[in-house]
């Protein structure tokens, strides 16, 4: 009756989000008095794992899955969690487990909540903390089914390392044609820059920057933070910036260590899906701006001298602590 | 091609939000509720489909009588019918198992609903439907066709965007891109007077299992306040983000 995690990886690699499930996950395993499996799908080295608390590794490797198939990789996570009597399913709220989790939820006739943000409050009766209210508030949901699945908001928890090893095994969990039902003709990344979703420091631009040709010194900011570019929504509208940079409560939710807004005044729906960002910093030419109001550090000042100057303020720090 | 598409009546994005009853409810008092938006999205994309393709276009949402006056704006933007599961919406993996009894029993093509509601945040009725149901699911949906029976989907991915092709039936949990902001349709005149006349069904909901209940809500804790750094002492920004935040 083991906690079961869907360790995530990318070309091999596991990824951050899946050591975080990990410690996360140990922590509500020592509470239950178990220990933790993982499955991955197609993860090379997976003995990082057991570093960040994972017993056991429920390894499958099939062709078939190299790109990420919802239906079928819920029907993976569903038979690894069969055949370790999981009572408890944790996964990353990254894009692809946040489109696997609600299928897996309804195979194993378990609850879902989803954006946890803390450990469970109690296990018996097992109650989590989320967000809800895109970020204006926390709810406490309780769990009433025998299996529950669970997904873990980004950045929530972190990493902790425990001692010992993973023993992984190999696991061949029976697919059927119906969960290939879809095909990934075209897959369009943008390869060797950071997400928005990875990224741990986000920099994110308003309309307070007057035009799409005023973005050069906010792409400079971002390369020597090694950050991702964000924008707000009124830029992703007037088409400034391509709306995959769109943050915001109808944008993509930031969850980063650090967010800079530079010339966002900040509407009551920018700040809900940015403020899961640990530190929050403004530079703006308003005062009265209520991105102020929930932000840890504030520059009232203009962009266009400010940014141009923490840029080469940036880079001699950057080189004098490299 | 029959679509439906689920609607949920949430708080207006500017809703300052606020509980009752000892936080264990949402305080609905001087709240303007609204189409979700990203089910707004949906329906939008519905309705060119109604205009361009040929198709019908029946909303629905599962809650009480006070969710009719967003069904009834929907219809206003161009839906032709509406139905409403009357009850109470309090758990993802209930209201997933009523719309799915609506999707069989209406013998839907298309599937469209929001990738997740702005009030509970679940993310999980979509592709609930989809497994109730056996159908298949995109989710995160940025762009969407439909030929006879072939659709292709864009799927928002980290780091960028994918195009999956799969048949009808499916469903879609959909954001914005599956049409633009500039797309969205405030209900005119002639809209609204139809609405009035156009079917709005109730139906009692079937027997499901309720998985999860809201316990209790809090608002976060008060932030302390934001220490303002001059704008000509840039090196003193950076000492705090590394010495006191220590994000850089």
């Amino acid at each position: 009756m083991s906690v079961l995690i869907y360790a995530e990886s990318a070309e091999g690699k596991l990824k951050k989000v899946a050591l975080e499930i990990a410690s996360y996950a140990k922590k509500v395993a020592e509470s239950l008095g178990t220990t933790v499996t993982a499955v991955t799908v197609n993860a090379g080295d997976v003995s990082e794992l057991g570093k960040y608390g994972v017993d056991k590794v429920l390894k499958v490797s099939n062709d078939k899955l190299n790109t990420f198939n919802a239906k079928a990789y819920a029907d993976v996570i569903k038979q690894a969690a069969q055949k370790e009597g999981a009572k408890v399913v944790i996964l990353s709220s990254s894009t692809d487990s946040s489109y696997a989790a609600p299928i897996v939820a309804v195979g194993l006739e378990a609850g879902f909540a989803s954006n946890v943000v803390a450990l469970p409050e109690s296990t018996s009766p097992f109650v989590v903390k989320r967000n809800a209210f895109s970020n204006k508030a926390f709810n406490q949901t309780e769990l009433t089914t025998e299996v529950k699945v669970i997904a873990v908001a980004k950045n929530s928890f972190g990493l902790s390392e425990a001692s010992g090893a993973a023993v992984a095994e190999d696991f061949t969990p029976t697919l059927n044609d119906a969960d290939f039902g879809l095909v990934v003709e075209n897959v369009d990344k943008v390869s060797g820059k950071v997400t928005i979703a990875d990224a741990d420091i986000v920099v994110s631009g308003g309309r307070g920057l007057k035009g799409p040709e005023n973005w050069k010194m906010l792409e400079d900011l971002a390369d020597v933070l090694g950050a991702a570019l964000a924008c707000s929504k009124p830029v992703s509208d007037l088409g400034w910036r391509s709306h995959e940079e769109h943050v915001g409560q109808t944008g993509k939710p930031v969850a980063s260590n650090l967010y800079i807004a530079v010339g966002i005044s900040g509407a009551i729906q920018h700040i809900a899906g940015v403020n899961s960002s640990k530190v929050k910093v403004a530079i703006n030419t308003d005062p009265e701006a209520p991105f102020f109001k929930v932000a840890d550090y504030g520059i009232v000042g203009d962009a266009f001298q400010v940014v141009p100057q923490l840029v080469e303020k940036l880079k001699e720090f950057k080189a004098q602590n490299s | 091609m029959k679509i439906l598409v689920c609607i949920s009546h949430v708080p207006d994005t500017t809703s300052k939000i606020n509980f009752a009853n000892g936080d264990t409810e949402f305080d609905t008092n001087g709240v303007q509720f609204v189409i979700n938006p990203n089910d707004e999205y949906a329906l939008t994309r519905a309705i060119w489909f109604k205009e361009k393709q040929g198709a019908t276009v029946t909303v629905v949402n599962v809650g009480g009588v006070d969710t009719e006056p967003t069904l009834r704006k929907a219809l206003a933007i161009g839906a032709d019918e509406a139905i409403r599961v009357n009850a109470n919406p309090t758990d993802g993996m209930f209201v997933a198992k009523q719309l799915a009894e609506v999707v069989k029993n209406g013998g839907y093509d298309l599937v469209l609903a929001g990738k997740e509601s702005l009030d509970y945040n679940g993310g999980m009725v979509p592709g609930m439907i989809a497994a109730f149901l056996g159908y298949d699911f995109i989710n995160s949906c940025e762009g969407l066709e439909i030929e006879g029976t072939s659709v292709k989907g864009i799927r928002q991915i980290d780091g960028g965007k994918e195009t999956i092709s799969g048949k009808l039936p499916i469903v879609i949990g959909g954001q914005k891109g599956l049409v633009e902001e500039k797309d969205l349709r405030i209900p005119n005149m002639r809209g609204i007077m139809s609405a009035r006349t156009k079917a709005l069904t109730v139906l009692e909901p079937v027997d499901a299992v309720v998985a999860t209940k809201a316990v209790k809500f809090e608002k976060p804790a008060a932030k302390s306040a934001c220490k303002m750094v001059s704008p000509d002492n840039l090196d003193e920004l950076i000492n705090l983000l590394h010495n006191e935040a220590k994000v850089i």
